[in-house]
């Protein structure tokens, strides 16, 4: 069987939103895919370098947040919520032995995933090269494309 | 129980969720020589369809299956 190929590209920087990337790029890459993460505006965030383990959700304007009571949005909006929320959830993680999003990406790196960070949103958003985790290469839409055309798998997160 | 089975090595996984127990398992049987038998012992009752599906994806056998109160034997048998 010719080897198998996906590419994800990941859009958005919030904890929750960081996990699935990992999580398919680690697992396929141990079912002998090809992988290739594109990094992009809020996804960026991820291989900052030290911020992994800095991620947060937001409870707000996100019904589905489970919360020990019903926290009306407007409460959610106050200062600390965010802090809060991003505790529970990274407690309820590692109390159901689900890695974290640092150590999640060294065995992406550690299997051979190939790291791409947008160059065009680095620099909208002020983002130096120097700023991201070593083993990441740099470039735009055209080096996606290139990496997707011929990859079974193409996801948008 | 599965004295029919020779393990090479074991491998606990029991605690962990998806998708470490998968990994561990690739790391652990990259590590064995064909034909070798790997213990994966596990407690993500996820990892009962998610192991049949790498296993099929990678090419190794899974020889058997055991379900205990929470957990889940597998041996895995280095085909590739």
């Amino acid at each position: 069987m010719a080897q198998q190929k996906m590419t994800i590209i990941a859009s958005k920087g919030s904890l929750d939103m960081a996990y699935p990337p990992l999580i398919l790029a680690t697992t396929a890459a141990s079912m002998d895919f090809d992988v290739t993460i594109f990094f992009t505006f809020y996804g960026l965030d991820i291989i900052k370098k030290g911020m992994a383990d800095k991620l947060m959700v937001s409870p707000l304007g996100n019904p589905a947040m489970p919360m020990p009571v019903p926290i009306p949005t407007l409460i959610a909006s106050l200062p600390g919520m965010e802090a809060m929320a991003t505790a529970m959830m990274k407690s309820m993680f590692k109390k159901h032995g689900v890695a974290s999003i640092g150590t999640l990406l060294d065995l992406t790196k550690e299997s051979g995933v190939k790291l791409i960070a947008c160059q065009m949103t680095m620099d909208v958003m002020g983002v130096k090269q120097s700023d991201i985790i070593d083993g990441v290469e740099f470039g735009g839409a055209a080096m996606w494309l290139d990496s997707a055309a011929d990859a079974q798998i193409n996801l948008f997160i | 129980m599965s004295a029919d089975i020779k393990v090479d090595q074991v491998l606990d996984a029991k605690g962990l969720s998806c998708p470490l127990p998968i990994l561990k398992t690739k790391k652990a049987v990259e590590a064995l020589t064909k034909d070798q038998v790997l213990k994966v012992e596990t407690t993500d009752p996820g990892s009962k369809n998610d192991m049949a599906s790498w296993a099929k994806r990678t090419g190794n056998e899974i020889l058997k299956v055991e379900e205990g109160s929470g957990t889940f034997t597998f041996y895995i048998k280095k085909s590739a």
